[in-house]
């Protein structure tokens, strides 16, 4: 990991401030837009303090309006600004579904090339906190489907700086998918500027036995997962994506290379998910590779029910990676 | 023409009596009992996820309520507490539902943003802000059909509440353009409590000092009543609903209230002073009625402590409830009510155990 001289921890909401704060001092064309970003100062307290630098004029508050902000955004990075438009959630999106899908990742194609739309979307995304079916939407499955955008979906805040500062200067739209669940942990991360390309996974821990592929929150579950089976002496390689799109599956196939066998590791629902797309494309590139099929664990096929036991039940957790590691390498 | 209809409002109702002010007093404090020990239980994390109380705001979900008939469709947004009780939901089932069990109005599965009753023809809370207003102006194009087309002949008013937040999503533009160019009755009720999270009116909408123009844009007439006041907010309703009911068009009411608490159970409120807060405290709509029901002789102190105690009881018989109603079982109740057919991993669908019984109807509790 490119971590390791780094000292100083800090959260995952705090890397994301410092990475929009940088590209703000860098890029007077970036701005903040979205609901309660500026006055309240973040509802998830990310953007805390950015008012104060940055000023109204910047830091943007602008009330539920998630298809007209949205919109209005992507009109500014026809013209050239460089908008980053926060969602309080990715659930909330849908509202602007027509902005965000039709709009801004095709502007560059229709146009036949004159008006791109370098765009941030970023918000919490993902279900764990007993929201309930609306506000618990993993959209990653859903928009990856979607030619013209970049899906970022970082699990720790050094991934989660370099990688916004990369979204921030990238020409194209990028959606940025953040977790609720995640904005109060801590990682390392240097002082020093650094960025992390699109398209480049992470190994987040060595081994020869099972690759694991997940992306986001679910990294950690892989992590715990791992550890715990490390104890019955199976080392499992845990990849962390880091982008959707790109895909990186040179560091994929690489480890399976290695291992032949292969968990993915998705909270998307599984019909047609971000798991169907890795598993495919391992068969199509390293079918030779592997010594049975690959196994996904999604979550369960269901909106997302409230009731903690329910809830529990239908995510991706370290119990049923373990299952699928177990039944992928014939042992269970 | 001006759409404002101040004519229409100023009218006299007909007499309410005081045994019916008596029901909505105790209707009122239900709600702010129900909402004061939702907030103890998040506290203690019986509840989870985002909860957001409606205290303060009891007037409008009881006032509006009361002026409609039981099966006019009532459809809200996630503030969802008040209208499901207010409508008739037993507070044991709304309580159940929040502690996410099987007992709950939706078996746990919806949790305190969502809260249904088929049986009250209340048809939601809805989390996402303007959500429901699209589908109120549904709700209300069924009435009308089933009444001209499969001839019910039953003339019926669709209430969906909104926050102010509301009034800025795209979908109630929409919805309220539709309601007048298909006339459809359906009335668009404003809580008006001056805040969305942190964001006050002035700040997040137009005209805000004057929400008669967003009536007037579709055509709408509009009416505007104190919410902190129940028997004001009765009176402009009975008129609106009475109307609508015979003219089968759609309404538009703004209603001035105010929420005590945070936005939700997370929420530093540095966005307004406490001394705002208190301002309107000081005009709570359960103490403004009771003492007009003092003054008025129909109740006295020893009374009013008795429906305080009696709503105590109430809640706390709902707690209880709602602790001893079992978790729902993964293997049982994951993959029910996806679909109404079963197919593939897919089990059936059923009714809640609430929908056992017809409101107002239960069990004595264990
Ligand atoms: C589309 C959408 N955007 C944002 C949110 C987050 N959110 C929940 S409630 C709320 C404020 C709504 O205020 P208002 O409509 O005035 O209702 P009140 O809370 O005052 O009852 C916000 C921003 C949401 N639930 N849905
Ligand atoms: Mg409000």
């Amino acid at each position: 990991m490119g971590a390791a001289v780094a000292t100083r921890q800090i959260q995952f909401r705090e890397a994301l401030r410092e990475a929009m704060t940088e590209e703000m001092r860098r890029d007077k064309r970036v701005f903040l837009m979205g609901e309660e970003v500026a006055q309240y100062q973040g509802a998830y307290k990310v953007s805390q303090g950015m008012l104060d630098e940055f000023g109204e004029k910047r830091v943007i508050d602008v009330p539920i309006s998630e298809n007209g902000f949205a919109g209005l955004g992507i009109g500014a990075a026809m013209m050239g600004l460089r908008p980053i438009i926060e969602f309080m959630s990715w659930s909330f999106s849908l509202v602007a579904a027509d902005q965000i899908l039709n709009n801004a990742p095709k502007m560059l194609y229709m146009s036949g090339g004159q008006f791109g739309c370098p765009i941030v979307f970023r918000g919490n995304d993902g279900a764990g906190g007993q929201l309930g079916s609306t506000h618990s939407w993993a959209v990653e499955g859903l928009f990856a489907n979607v030619p013209g955008l970049r899906i970022v979906i970082p699990s720790t805040p050094y991934d989660a700086k370099g990688l916004l500062k990369t979204a921030i200067r990238c020409n194209d739209p990028v959606f940025f998918l953040e977790s609720e669940r995640m904005l109060g942990n801590k990682g390392p991360v240097p002082e020093e500027e650094y960025l992390i390309p699109f398209g480049q996974a992470d190994i987040k821990r060595a081994g020869g036995d099972c690759t694991l592929v997940s992306f986001g929150r679910p990294v950690h579950f892989c992590l715990e997962a791992a550890e715990k089976l490390a104890e019955e002496g199976i080392e499992c390689e845990v990849i962390d994506g880091r982008t959707i799109r790109p895909l990186d599956m040179d560091t994929i196939i690489e480890s399976i290379r290695k291992t032949n066998y292969c968990v993915v590791v998705d909270q998307s629902w599984p019909f047609g998910s971000v798991a169907s797309e890795v598993a495919t494309q391992i068969y199509e590139r390293a079918m030779d590779h592997l010594d049975n099929r690959v196994y996904r664990v999604c979550s369960d096929d269901v909106p997302a029910p409230y009731s903690k036991t329910l809830e529990q039940a239908m995510l991706p957790n370290p119990g049923k990676i373990i299952k699928a590691v177990k039944q992928a390498m014939y042992l269970e | 023409m001006t759409m404002t209809d101040p004519q229409a409002v100023s009218q006299p109702v007909e007499r309410v009596s005081a045994k019916t002010r008596l029901k909505w007093l105790r209707d009122m404090m239900l709600i702010r009992e129900f909402e004061l020990r939702t907030m103890q239980a998040y506290q203690e994390a019986k509840i989870g996820g985002f909860c957001h109380v409606y205290i303060g705001q009891e007037a409008c979900a009881v006032g509006c309520i009361a002026a409609t008939n039981p099966d006019d469709p009532v459809i809200t947004a996630y503030r969802d507490h008040g209208h499901a009780l207010a409508r008739g939901m037993e507070s044991r089932y709304a309580m159940a539902e929040m502690f996410g069990k099987i007992g709950g109005c939706a078996k746990g599965k919806g949790g305190s943003m969502h809260l249904f009753d088929k049986r009250t023809h209340f048809y939601g809370g809805h989390a996402i802000v303007g959500g429901q207003t699209p589908l109120g102006a549904g709700l209300a194009f069924a009435t009308r059909y089933e009444n001209e087309v499969l001839g019910e002949g039953k003339k019926r008013v669709t209430l969906c509440f909104l926050g102010d937040g509301a009034l800025n999503q795209g979908a109630l533009h929409e919805a309220m353009n539709l309601c007048t160019i298909l006339e459809l009755p359906c009335i668009y009720v404003v809580e008006n409590n001056r805040y969305s999270m942190g964001t006050s009116i002035e700040r997040g909408t137009s005209m805000a000092d004057d929400l008669s123009t967003k009536a007037a844009a579709y055509g709408m007439p509009y009416f505007q009543a104190d919410g902190m006041d129940v028997c004001a907010v009765y009176n402009v309703m009975k008129r609106v609903v009475d109307r609508m009911r015979s003219e089968q068009r759609p309404a538009f009411v703004e209603i001035n209230t105010y929420r005590y608490k945070g936005h939700s159970m997370s929420d530093p409120q540095k966005y307004r002073t406490k001394d705002e807060v208190s301002e309107y405290e000081a005009s709570d709509p359960i103490r403004r009625l009771a003492d007009a029901l003092i003054a008025a002789g129909a109740l006295n102190e020893d009374g009013f402590k008795e429906l305080n105690q009696s709503v105590r009881d109430e809640v706390r018989d709902a707690i209880k409830w709602a602790e001893q109603s079992p978790e729902p079982d993964p293997a049982a109740d994951l993959y029910s009510d996806v679909v109404t057919e079963p197919f593939g991993e897919y089990g059936p669908t059923s009714l809640p155990e609430m929908c056992d019984h017809e409101p107002g109807d239960v069990p004595e509790s264990p």
